[in-house]
């Protein structure tokens, strides 16, 4: 059930010929860098370094501005370059303006009311630590020139298979090749045979004729011994099949439905490293882990409104970025105003584990009490670009865990009673979940 | 040896000539077997083109392909809000403060919310009076979930928008008011200051506009009396707390007397504490909750009990009545009299006849006594009906006189004892009528307009259910339907844009918070004048002290080898041995609106004397009540209610006539048991004043020879699904809003009734060992040993204890580490209210299962609620009868007579759930391992593991196991709330729903157990006592169930094992259950 993964050189070649191209773009970035500094060296005497700019901005402005795009702020690319062109601004307007926007409204700037009601009245921070070097700094990265699109990359992907299935051939050209032999080996055989008796026939040599002995089957149907153990194998091993079947009946392992928007847990807990209980939240306090609502997801993707990480054949940036527009529309959120003004519609979420009903689990107990990572029941899910069931989610799977794992007590007054006396009476140091009585039917059963 | 025996196949051979026989002999059956019939129509079925082999194969073949398909798992869709509230997290319940104000039952309640959805009530323990809901507010959450609610405004038959119904209204009302006809506004009482004051600006925009309170069950006597005396429509509030003897005349006070509410009060003072406890003497004719708890229960015909009440007067406050009275009921009035005299402050007498001149009498008895039970300063809000009022109403309506009728939280077309009347005046076509309501009930359906009001649980209000003493009612879920309440409309008739939520907000923080926080207020669900109840700190001030009792006792007394000796109630101490109360009371007042001239107060002696006058005997009084479990019947549609057996009959889904034994002699009236179990009587065709009904019998031990009861609330018959239209309307036979009638006849007509009761065996045939009763004599002056006795084995030839080490069977498990769950009921304390019984129904699930289903004995309520009759006149007496039997024929026809309930019999109840036994009978006979024991005390049932083999039950000497016969949560043959999806609604989600064949029974509400425990791990904290609760015990009010720990030495319930009065149910089995019960002790001091 589980979607098979890229073959491993498919990966590779794309990633090299992605480092070459990565690496040759990047020295014609860094030369027109050098041309460009060498220009706004001779614009500006205030100078700032871009890289430093970056971090500030990542830190400060990417909540609210992106470089080439309208957000809740407008988009800032070569914005002091725009303001002294446009408005005839200077930079002084604009450090006043970063520390104490409302202050420059409340003062009657004409262009900064008009900036004040464009974006619906909402005052930008105020950002008053920021010292002349940071502004310095962080203009300078705006005034950056906007990268060059990688393009002939996917191009060059498209060509890759080719030299793949070269293998395949081969494989099957050998295959191919020994089925000849053995063919042509099996034809001389009967050949040599032929001849010989044709030799025996011209010699007159009596090729001695076997008996016509009981054929094998009726043979094996009279040794009733064999039938017994024959039918007692059978009866065994289709017993053990039958077992096997009926044991894996609702037991959904591996289960990796399709959902409505193809969420890759990869990409936020894996390649982003976002905390699982970001957005699962309630699985700290409630018995349910909780699928996010989608203002959760709303949180970070006013801003990230497109992919940028690795793609692949199958999921590129464009397919990506159409799941993005997905979320954007059960949201009800218009990408272009930067408000909401869709019909939100709920995403109905095909749910993967599901417990039966007279089975009582709790997550807030295991996540919160005992500490657990979530991947010690869910699997690695920050490498599943599909989410599927880890774990059989059986009683068995329940109870072994529950005898090996140790209940944590550690800082935690409830238990410190209770531990104390139990381990003195089990003679143990640290209690299982077990001993603690977690294999009371009636801990999860009510 | 050849035989030559001729065996015959029935009688029917004997007869030589019958064709019968000739036709056996030939075929196999007499008549032609109409195979045609069920095989249709005979052309098509040949012409068909399948084959009988063919239909074999598709069979064969779509079985085996749905038996594979089934091994799929079903797809599980999971859809998370758009944006979640902040204050949900899924999963987690959420608890509001509201207050259910239907017009008979005023509560300040807690409500549980799962995931948006109210799941259950609970007990609001800030609210300083009226803060435990009763058997009917528990249940009143799945009146929300009804499927036969009104879904939105409608004219006739019609739907129709809300601005339609808007515009039609507000146009006639201006006709109306140039019309010089009435607007009448007839409406429950909400006791609400938001509403009246809304009220009166209507009043004012309109000009002609009356309102008319109507309360179904009126207490209009008891009103006019204290209005007359008081200068205020008002109830005067009784503090049971406070009163140490207690004398009742026809007053149900447990039950649902002027409102209800006073069992938690009344329960402190049951419990015998340093050898006290308090006295109450009964005198009713129907046998009520009141009088089972009673100390002395003396049954009395209605208008005997006027001329006692007089004859009381006379003898606390003095002066002369005429009337007489029976002997021994003039001695034991004489006897109360003389009780209450002694008690002093600490004495009070309270009625229920509906009678001006009654109400009077006791209004100035308890003045006379200075009663501290008696409280004036903050007397009862919550029922304000007219009898008058209601009555011109009605006689204006005929006349043409009313030009718009709008009516709110009433059905006068059930309820009104002259409902015909009423149609009539409805009818009327100059009349336009628009009726809030929540169902298609009698007089919704026959107005003009039914305007769909929302559930309490969906609404916005306010009650002064005391004076002085607010609560909020708030919404815990959005409407589901396209309802609007009442008081909204109005605001837009009034033509005010505001909504009833910020009217209220206003109303508040100008003249009741007056400064405070509003916010606090909605917090809580109760906010008390002139002070601030604390929120997270519990600081209360002076106010809430005032309806609190303390208990200071001046010294401690001498105890001598644990008994203590000046016993009894309050009475023959010496003064400064005297408990003192400390209380304080508030004189906060607030202004109130409406009275009723012409009414003038009576002086006590008048009152006495015109009582004693009126008092008209008759061969048959009826007096008419309110059951526990229907009330006044706008609930009657609640499935939990119908099945609720009712505490004192044990009855469900019926009401009936009750009547004497001797009676029942008289007239002919027989109860019997039929091979099935069930209970069937005869039927009498009952007529009071011309008005006729044929009703079931029961015969009521304890029901005063003469006199008959019938129950209210049944027989409704609109908006109702079928199973729930039981029983026959009393309300016509309310004539004159007065409870008793006179004028009554009986007369046995052919045919028999079937009812489903769920205790057939009424008494305790002296197995004194169930229900342990002692005297407060006994109790004060002899050893344990003699009135607790622990059951007692031989071994080794001697006599031992059971719960020795030696008598037990079994390998003790040590259970002393960790949590160890008791759960302890007394006795004393419990009056049978039955709330526990709701409240584990919505906790747990549990299904309702129907008459018929009942009548099989097959109900399943985890918590039974027992009520035994004695033989003899005491328990005690019973217990000697039986221990004196000697002989077989003494044995016969003694064990004969102890099945019979005595006339006027002790009464006992005893809550029953699973034991959870330590050493459980039915775990060991489980062949699959399904029933175990946990380490806390709990026994554990693994529903999933059950096979239904019900060894458990046969095993069980409680008999507290249920089987589920049915799928009662997906069969169509038991339509109540599990079967469709808004009644599912209701449902706990952290408890699964049972299915067919499995065995269920009370799990000690393990779920909320283990809640506690994870909280407290999550915290990581020590679990304090009190936290522990199961639905049970959180329901009772009366402090008769206490739970908790009794590894944690310091708990209430490790203290309560300890009691001298603790014993365990059939101990002699060597059960062990976790289950204490705590003897009864009743006060049967004369003074």
């Amino acid at each position: 059930m589980k979607k098979p993964y890229q073959s491993l050189e498919v990966n590779s070649t794309n990633n090299m010929k992605q480092v070459i191209h990565r690496k040759l773009s990047a020295t014609i970035l860094r030369l027109s860098l050098i041309i460009l500094l060498t220009f706004s060296m001779a614009l500006s005497a205030q100078e700032g370094d871009p890289a430093k700019g970056k971090s500030l901005f990542n830190a400060n402005c990417a909540a609210c501005h992106k470089l080439d795009k309208k957000m809740t702020g407008p988009a800032l690319r070569n914005v002091e370059q725009r303001l002294s062109d446009d408005e005839g601004l200077d930079r002084a307007w604009l450090s006043a303006w970063i520390r104490n926007s409302s202050g420059v409204i409340k003062s009657g700037d004409a262009y900064a009311d008009k900036i004040y009601k464009e974006y619906g009245g909402a005052a930008m921070t105020a950002f008053p630590q920021l010292s002349d070097d940071d502004i310095n700094n962080i203009l300078a990265y705006t005034a950056e020139e906007a990268k060059a699109p990688p393009a002939g990359a996917t191009a060059q992907v498209g060509q890759t298979p080719a030299s793949g299935s070269g293998d395949g051939v081969s494989n099957k050209l050998i295959l191919g090749a020994l089925a000849v032999l053995f063919g042509l080996l099996a034809l001389a055989l009967v050949l040599v045979t032929k001849t010989l008796r044709r030799f025996a026939d011209a010699k007159g040599v009596d090729v001695a004729i076997k008996d016509k002995s009981v054929p094998l089957w009726k043979a094996f149907a009279q040794n009733q011994f064999l039938v017994l153990v024959t039918a007692i194998f059978f009866l065994l091993a289709s017993g053990y099949f039958v077992y096997g079947f009926f044991m894996q009946v609702g037991v959904d392992q591996g289960y990796q439905p399709v959902q409505p928007i193809h969420f890759s847990h990869k990409i936020h807990a894996g390649d982003n490293g976002i905390d699982c209980k970001y957005c699962h939240s309630s699985a700290r306090v409630s018995k349910t882990s909780g699928i996010p609502s989608l203002n959760v997801c709303m949180n970070c993707h006013k801003s990230v409104y497109e992919y940028t990480g690795e793609t692949s054949a199958e999921y590129t940036k464009e397919f990506y970025d159409g799941e993005i527009q997905k979320l954007y529309a059960a949201a009800g959120w218009s990408d272009a105003d930067q408000k909401y003004s869709g019909d939100p519609q709920p995403v109905k979420w095909i749910r993967i584990h599901n417990l039966p009903d007279f089975a009582y689990f709790n997550h807030s107990q295991h996540v919160t009490v005992a500490g657990l990572e979530c991947q010690t029941c869910h699997g690695p899910v920050e490498e599943m670009e599909i989410m599927y069931q880890h774990a059989p989610l059986t009683m068995g799977w329940c109870i072994n865990c529950h005898r090996e794992t140790n209940v944590k007590v550690k800082d935690n007054a409830y238990y410190t009673k209770i531990h104390e006396e139990l381990s003195k009476k089990y003679g143990v140091e640290q209690l299982t979940a077990a001993q603690m009585g977690g294999l009371e039917c009636g801990k999860c059963h009510y | 040896m050849s035989s030559n025996k001729k065996y015959w196949k029935s009688v029917e051979e004997l007869n030589e000539n019958s064709s019968i026989v000739e036709a056996l002999k030939q075929n196999e059956f007499v008549e032609e077997i109409p195979t045609d019939e069920f095989l249709g129509d005979k052309e098509t079925l040949e012409s068909s083109s399948t084959t009988r082999r063919d239909f074999l194969k598709y069979v064969g073949f779509s079985t085996a392909a749905a038996s594979l398909a089934a091994c799929e798992g079903p797809v599980i869709k999971s859809i998370p809000y758009v944006v979640q509230p902040t204050e949900i997290i899924p999963g987690v319940a959420n608890y509001y403060a509201t207050t259910i104000a239907n017009g008979y039952d005023f509560a300040s309640v807690l409500v549980k919310t799962r995931e948006g959805r109210p799941i259950k009530i609970e007990n609001n323990t800030m609210a300083p009076s009226n803060g435990s809901a009763n058997a009917r507010v528990n249940a009143s959450v799945l009146g929300l979930y009804d499927s036969l609610r009104v879904q939105g405004p409608m004219q006739g038959e019609n739907a129709i928008s809300w601005t339609e119904l808007d515009n039609a209204m507000m146009q006639k009302l201006e006709a109306v008011k140039g019309s010089g006809k009435d607007i009448v506004l007839l409406t429950q009482t909400f006791a609400s200051p938001s509403t009246s004051k809304l009220i009166s600006e209507f009043t004012e925009k309109y000009g002609n506009v009356r309102h008319v309170v109507y309360d179904a069950v009126s207490e209009s006597a008891a009103l006019d009396a204290y209005q007359a005396k008081y200068g205020e429509r008002a109830l005067a509030n009784y503090d049971f707390s406070k009163a140490m003897t207690i004398v009742s005349v026809g007053a149900d006070f447990l039950g649902d007397w002027q409102g209800g509410g006073f069992d938690s009060g009344y329960a402190k003072n049951k419990i015998p504490t340093h050898g006290k406890m308090s006295r109450h003497i009964q005198i009713e004719s129907n046998m009520s909750l009141s009088g089972a708890n009673a100390d002395k229960r003396i049954p009395l015909t209605p208008s005997l009990q006027k001329i006692a009440l007089a004859k009381l007067y006379s003898y606390v406050v003095g002066g002369s009545v005429s009337g007489t009275l029976p002997e021994a009921t003039d001695i034991a009035i004489r006897q109360a009299a003389s009780q209450l005299k002694k008690a002093g402050r600490n004495g009070v007498v309270v009625t229920g006849l509906q009678d001006v001149d009654a109400q009077t009498v006791v209004l100035e008895i308890n003045e006379a006594l200075n009663s501290r039970a008696f409280d004036t300063t903050s007397p009862i809000q919550t029922r304000q009906g007219n009898d008058k009022a209601v009555n011109a109403l009605v006689a204006d309506m005929k006349a043409g006189k009313v030009g718009a009728l709008i009516m709110s939280g009433v059905n006068p077309l059930y309820t009104l004892p002259n409902a015909s009347d009423f149609a009539e005046g409805l009818n009327n076509e100059n009349l336009v009528s628009v009726c809030f309501s929540m169902k298609a009930d009698e007089t919704a359906s026959a107005s003009t307009y039914v305007a769909a009001a929302p559930h309490y649980l969906e609404s916005w209000g306010d009650v002064e259910m005391k004076k002085g003493q607010f609560a909020l009612m708030q919404p815990t879920i959005r409407p589901l339907f396209d309802t609007r309440q009442f008081q909204d409309s109005l605001l837009k008739w009034t033509e005010n844009s505001e909504s009833f939520h910020d009217y209220i907000k206003k109303t508040w923080k100008s003249s009741i918070v007056s400064g405070g926080s509003f916010n606090q207020a909605l917090h809580d669900g109760v906010f008390v004048a002139g002070s601030s109840i604390g929120g997270a700190n519990g600081a209360s001030s002076n106010t809430v002290h005032s309806t609190s009792t303390e208990l200071n006792d001046k010294k401690d007394r001498t105890w001598v080898g644990g008994v203590i000796h000046d016993a009894a109630v309050g009475v023959g101490i010496k003064e400064e041995d005297k408990d003192t109360y400390s209380s304080t009371t508030s004189s906060t007042t607030t202004s109130n609106t409406g009275s009723v001239a012409g009414i003038s107060a009576k002086s006590g002696g008048d009152a006495a004397r015109a009582l004693a006058a009126s008092a008209k005997t008759s061969d048959l009084e009826l007096t008419l009540y309110s059951k526990t479990g229907m009330g006044d019947g706008q609930q009657a549609n609640n499935p939990w209610l119908q099945e609720f057996p009712d505490p004192i009959t044990r009855t469900t889904w019926d009401n009936y006539l009750t009547m004497s034994a001797k009676d029942a002699e008289k007239f002919g009236v027989k109860n019997w048991h039929v091979a099935t179990g069930g209970l069937n009587s005869s039927l009498v065709e009952l007529t009071v004043n011309g008005i006729t009904e044929v009703v079931p019998v029961i015969i009521q031990p304890g029901q005063a020879v003469g006199s008959l009861g019938m129950s209210f609330g049944f027989g409704r018959k609109n908006g109702l699904k079928e199973e729930m239209q039981t029983g026959k309307n009393a309300f016509p036979f309310y004539q004159d809003f007065n409870t008793v009638q006179n004028d009554v006849s009986v007369k046995v007509v052919p045919g028999e009734h079937e009812f489903a009761c769920v205790q057939l065996h009424n008494t305790l045939m002296g197995r004194g060992d169930i229900i342990k009763e002692t005297t407060l004599e006994v109790f004060n002056t002899k050893d344990k040993k003699y009135w607790n006795a622990v059951p007692v084995v031989s071994f080794n030839h001697e006599e031992i204890p059971v719960t020795s080490k030696d008598a037990n069977l079994w390998e003790e498990f040590d259970r002393s580490i960790g949590h160890h769950f008791n759960l302890s009921i007394d006795l004393n304390a419990c009056t049978g209210c039955g709330s526990c019984v709701i409240a584990c129904h919505a906790e747990n699930n549990v299904p309702v299962v129907g008459k018929e289903e009942i009548r099989r004995s097959r109900d399943m309520h985890w918590l039974r609620i027992d009520r035994y009759y004695s033989s003899e006149t005491t328990f005690a007496g019973d217990n000697e009868k039986k221990d004196n039997i000697s002989g077989l024929s003494s044995s016969l026809s003694e064990f004969g007579e102890l099945e019979h309930a005595a006339d006027n019999p002790q009464v006992a109840f005893q809550p029953v759930m699973c034991q959870h036994c330590n050493h459980a009978p039915c775990e060991t006979v489980c062949p699959v391992a399904a029933t175990s024991h946990g380490r806390q005390g709990q026994n554990h049932m693994a529903y999933n593991r059950c096979v239904g083999t019900r060894y458990c039950a046969n095993n069980c000497p409680y008999k507290v196991r249920r089987f589920n016969w049915f799928l009662y949560n997906g069969n169509d043959e038991f339509d109540y709330h599990m079967n469709d999806d808004l009644g599912r609604m209701v449902l706990n989600p952290d408890v699964v729903v049972r299915s067919r064949g499995v065995m269920e029974k009370c799990s000690m509400c393990i779920q909320k157990t283990q809640k506690t425990i994870l909280d407290a791990k999550r915290d990581g904290r020590v679990i304090k006592d009190g936290e522990f609760q199961t639905a049970c015990s959180a329901a009772c009010s009366s402090g008769a169930m206490v739970f908790g720990d009794i590894n944690d030495k310091e708990s209430k319930v490790a203290e309560l094992l300890e009691d001298n009065r603790m014993y365990h149910l059939l101990e002699s089995v060597g059960t062990k259950p976790n289950v204490q019960y705590h003897t009864k002790v009743r006060n049967t001091t004369e003074a």
